[in-house]
């Protein structure tokens, strides 16, 4: 399908307005943000309206040999699909919780998030694995600036562990890179997708991508950057850490590691879900004790990651769309959450969870999002997080009961610290005089929060609308790594439903007849069911 | 093979004799007067040579047909390649220098009549195909770079600088000139085509120390560890525009000149300098990388910083195929273009009373004062680090193809792991430049030329360089095939 290059658009959007926010003052530099974000947010909704669900697996697949060693060839399916949506819905919101906290060197800081964008959407849309890797090691750049200049106190610090620790994660995926591209010859990754590698070498290949999937995921115990850059970027970095840059580990896995390697994958997958159950209940506990709101925030981040990484590697559709659906979620949660924490914190520039209190008497709206934002972090039925652990536990649990029973300990854990987080900032009584004088939320801080709040809501409403593009692509993962799938311990035997829902009308849908009322129900179809 | 082929094909090193002669007869009746007259002469000179050395380039020269004086020099691809590169880095560090030496009252024309007649010598070092022209090129190289090191006589950084590298160069050449007479003597000839033969049966226990005695003598002359230590004395002492053409040009040379003497003349013992080379390589990688951890001195940092590259050049030998040739070819380029733009950027911070600047304390906060310079400073020091989308990175990344398509995954691993500890010092730099306080001590603005050094190297290795890529490998992979056509 060579048609309109929408892929490069939206990656030549932002590097313009990236180029040109470097030249122009202050609040010029804000709309030209603000304006190529919303462009690309544009684009990035016509490419979702102009997806063809279920045709082709590659779609808007553009290619072009400009450069020596790698080819330029975009494409997405419906999994990078929905992650490109994430990003460019984000980006906007990112810009309005910047607009008056970031007062020095603005420019530069839009730059360097219009230069995030666009290695984002490059990541999710790259289908040569070399390309795949500049546009995921970019990103280190950028964010190395964003944590360093604009960051609190210890940003140095933060700034330095973030970008070693991701950058030594990534070299050696970069040689196992080269290795594929060598044995495979080719770097083209649907071709890749389709390619056995043997056996033996798939553990090490595996072993190396994981080193730099599970740094960026992060998963326990190499999840200690992570905190650290949280607390120490501004609000609006936090949100893209968060938001996207933690999918980047979850889109690996589910690009490479799966389905490039499923014997190997198998064979860990005892790693990844100890490493999970491990890190889901230490996290938790770990944030319980918290008494800055953004740490506690990134300790839950790496707790709802290893779910994500469990369901991943539960082998089955159920899992991997659990998985998705969780990082779509917590994206757009924990984003949403570290708004609320950059709201009170605009106002009264701490972090510390006891200088607040009571702030559902000056703030009722600001405590309405929080709560929404909090329960669907938790996983109230009704938002997104319930849609998500549901189906990713589900998943979990046909490979391995134990692990489900250990990661649904961390929801009520989760549950403990997000309601103790609530009710020590939102309820009880006001007993900062500073913190009670704060006003409620601006109309800028609405734009911000509504749209997200939106979004959560629609998705554990109506999660089909984000499940149907990526099924069929979720489903082709499955069947690639079917050959390897161990044995799960819950053995589910599928029972025989009745071929009609209870309420059933014979004659309803029966020829000519028309339905007379429960007399002709039961014949021979409700004795099928009896079995 | 009469004469008037032989002289057709070195036309680009007659060009530089002669009007390295005529330059110097020009330096010696004109005085300091004639020093920019010589200098863009000079410049003009480099620039005919290199446009001559395009059509060996073009139309991939090898073997018999770019030989010249009896196998002593050969005009092919490769050579063509290197001096190239070598020529354009000069013409780079001529155009640089006269603000900085002005200042100090001591442009004096023998500064460009020397760098000719070094770069000279690199020409002849990187067609050599004999042992004997082998030396003889360094040779008029070394000493034409020795008096540049000390070409600020009244200060006595730089007489040191020029003394240390007279000293330890001359032992270099006497390790070298031992391992020559060690290989002579047991093969019988100085051209490499017949080191090659002799040694195509077995290398005798006294033919393998003449190996290693000329390996570790070309090792000092690029900066190899462990023969490294006088490269961050010489690089910090030297004036700065001599410390950017030592990082250059002699480099490319020295590198070239190596990878000829190891693939040509041992060519056909390559698994016993392999190793030789892998040590030195992943050697090089580390001690560049934690030696310049705590330096404070810009120079010196970035006098470790080449000692580190030169390491990730190495490995591109290591692989010893026509890929890994070009791959090194490839860095060398990468490489000259990074230096060229991170000494021109520290040759731009100067005070108010137009000294230069050359330590971390001295650019803390340069990006709020000076931000042109620390923006280009910031994607020169990322690009050498080899982050991507930067062609730091795209050179890395030919090396370590080349290593991994010749099945060396462990060097290649190690190599690769050892590079994180180098990106340490280089986002350092960057540390310094934007997220610490504003010192606002460089207030001097700078030439143009040196705006246009460091633009222009900015932007071959921004993403606008990868357009360029398939260009540059296009012509590294013919420089290869010359070099291995003659093996």
């Amino acid at each position: 399908m060579e048609g309109f290059p929408i892929l490069s658009l939206m990656l030549l959007v932002p590097l313009v307005g990236a180029l040109l926010c470097m030249f122009v003052n202050a609040s010029t530099a804000r709309w030209v943000a603000l304006i190529a974000t919303l462009i690309d947010l544009v684009l990035g909704i016509i490419l979702w309206a102009s997806f063809d669900i279920g045709g082709a697996q590659w779609q808007f697949t553009e290619r072009a040999n400009l450069f020596a060693g790698f080819e330029y060839k975009l494409g997405i399916d419906g999994i990078a699909l929905m992650l490109i949506m994430l990003s460019v819905f984000l980006m906007p919101i990112c810009i309005l919780a910047s607009w008056t906290s970031i007062t020095k060197r603005v420019g530069e800081y839009m730059a360097a998030f219009l230069a995030m964008e666009l290695l984002m959407i490059g990541v999710f849309a790259a289908q040569d694995i070399m390309l795949f890797y500049i546009f995921f090691e970019a990103g280190l750049i950028p964010m190395y600036l964003i944590i360093g200049i604009w960051g609190g106190a210890d940003r140095i610090y933060a700034s330095f562990k973030f970008f070693l620790y991701t950058l030594l994660g990534s070299v050696v995926m970069l040689i196992a890179m080269l290795w594929m591209i060598n044995t495979a010859g080719t770097g083209d990754i649907p071709t890749l997708l389709q390619y056995d590698f043997p056996p033996e070498a798939q553990t090490w290949l595996w072993l190396a991508f994981f080193a730099s999937f599970a740094v960026k995921m992060p998963m326990w115990p190499v999840h200690t950057w992570l905190p650290a850059a949280h607390v120490q970027a501004p609000t609006a970095g936090s949100v893209i850490l968060a938001g996207v840059l933690l999918k980047l580990g979850g889109y690996g896995f589910i690009r490479f590691s799966l389905p490039m390697f499923p014997e190997a994958s198998a064979q860990f997958m005892w790693l990844v879900f100890g490493l999970s159950m491990v890190a889901v209940v230490v996290t938790s506990l770990i944030a319980l004790v918290q008494h800055d709101m953004k740490k506690l925030i990134a300790y839950s981040s790496v707790a709802h990651m290893a779910i994500v990484t469990a369901g991943l590697f539960a082998f089955n559709s159920q899992g991997i769309e659990g998985a998705m659906v969780m990082m779509l979620s917590h994206g757009l949660v924990s984003g949403a959450l570290f708004l609320c924490v950059g709201v009170i914190y605009d106002r009264l520039h701490t972090r510390e969870i006891d200088r607040y209190g009571g702030l559902a008497t000056n703030m009722p709206r600001y405590a309405l999002f929080f709560m929404l934002f909090t329960m669907a972090s938790i996983g109230l039925p009704g938002t997104s997080g319930f849609v998500a652990e549901f189906i990713s536990l589900a998943g979990v649990y046909q490979a391995s009961s134990t692990t489900t029973f250990v990661l649904t300990t961390g929801i009520i854990l989760g549950a403990g610290y997000m309601l103790y987080l609530y009710r020590r900032v939102v309820f009880g009584e006001q007993k900062n005089a500073d913190a009670a004088a704060m006003p409620d939320l601006n109309a800028r801080e609405w734009l911000m929060l509504a749209p997200v709040a939106a979004a959560v809501l629609w998705m554990g409403v109506y999660p089909e609308s984000f499940l149907a593009p990526m099924r069929t692509d979720i489903a082709a993962i499955e069947a690639r790594i079917a050959r390897a799938a161990p044995q799960g311990d819950a053995e589910l035997v599928a029972g025989k439903p009745n071929a009609h829902e209870a309420n059933y009308i014979a004659g309803e849908h029966g020829t000519g007849e028309h339905g007379s009322g429960e007399g002709e129900h039961g014949g021979s179809d409700g004795t099928e069911g009896e079995h | 093979m009469d004469y008037a082929t032989s002289f057709g094909r070195v036309i680009p090193e007659l060009v530089l004799t002669g009007s390295g002669l005529v330059l110097l007869m020009i330096a010696a009746f004109g005085g300091e007067k004639a020093s920019r007259l010589v200098s863009i002469l000079a410049a003009v000179a480099l620039g005919l040579a290199a446009a001559l050395t395009i059509p060996a380039l073009a139309n991939g020269a090898g073997g018999e047909s770019a030989s010249a004086f009896y196998g002593q020099i050969s005009a092919d691809a490769y050579s063509s390649f290197a001096k190239l590169l070598i020529y354009l880095a000069a013409i780079a560090c001529l155009m640089i220098a006269p603000a900085f030496f002005t200042r100090l009252r001591s442009m004096r024309p023998e500064y460009p009549v020397l760098v000719v007649f070094a770069t000279l010598g690199m020409s002849i070092m990187v067609s050599a195909t004999d042992l004997m022209t082998l030396y003889v090129g360094l040779e008029l190289n070394s000493l034409s770079a020795y008096v540049l090191a000390s070409f600020l006589r009244n200060d006595s950084r730089s007489a040191e600088a020029g003394l240390k590298y007279f000293v330890l160069g001359a032992l270099a050449s006497g390790i070298l000139l031992y391992g020559i007479s060690l290989t002579y003597g047991f093969t019988g000839t100085t051209s490499f085509a017949g080191i090659r033969a002799a040694q195509e049966a077995g290398l005798s226990t006294g033919a393998l120390f003449g190996l290693i005695f000329v390996l570790a003598g070309l090792a000092f002359k690029i900066s190899a560890v462990p023969f490294h230590m006088w490269t961050p004395d010489v690089y910090e002492g030297a004036p700065t525009p001599v410390t950017t053409f030592f990082a250059t040009a002699p480099k490319v040379a020295a590198i070239a000149l190596t990878a000829r003497v190891a693939l040509d003349a041992f060519g056909s013992q390559a698994d016993a300098w392999r190793q030789i080379v892998i040590f030195a390589a992943l050697a090089s990688i580390v001690v560049g990388a934690l030696g310049a951890i705590g330096q404070n001195n810009l120079k010196r940092l970035l006098a470790y910083s080449s000692i580190n590259n030169v390491g990730f050049i190495l490995i591109g030998l290591a692989a010893a195929t026509p890929a890994g040739t070009s791959a090194m070819l490839f860095y060398l380029a990468v490489y000259v273009v990074m230096s060229l733009g991170s000494f021109a950027g520290i040759l731009m911070l100067r005070n108010g009373d137009g000294d230069n600047l050359e330590t971390f304390d001295d650019i803390a906060g340069l990006s709020s004062t000076r931000p042109a310079i620390a923006w280009c400073l910031l994607i020169l020091m990322f690009s050498l680090a080899g982050i991507p989308p930067l062609m730091g990175f795209f050179a890395k990344l030919e090396v370590f193809r080349a290593v991994v398509e010749a099945d060396l995954i462990p060097l290649a691993v190690i190599g690769i792991a050892a590079s994180v500890i180098g990106a340490f010092y280089y986002i350092k730099f960057v540390k310094v430049m934007f997220f610490d306080e504003a010192v606002d001590r460089v207030t001097k603005s700078a030439t143009a030329s040196q705006w246009a050094i460091l633009g222009i190297c900015t932007i071959l290795i921004s993403p606008v360089g990868w357009f360029l890529s398939r260009g540059l490998e296009t012509m590294t992979t013919a420089a290869a095939a010359g070099l291995f056509a003659g093996v």
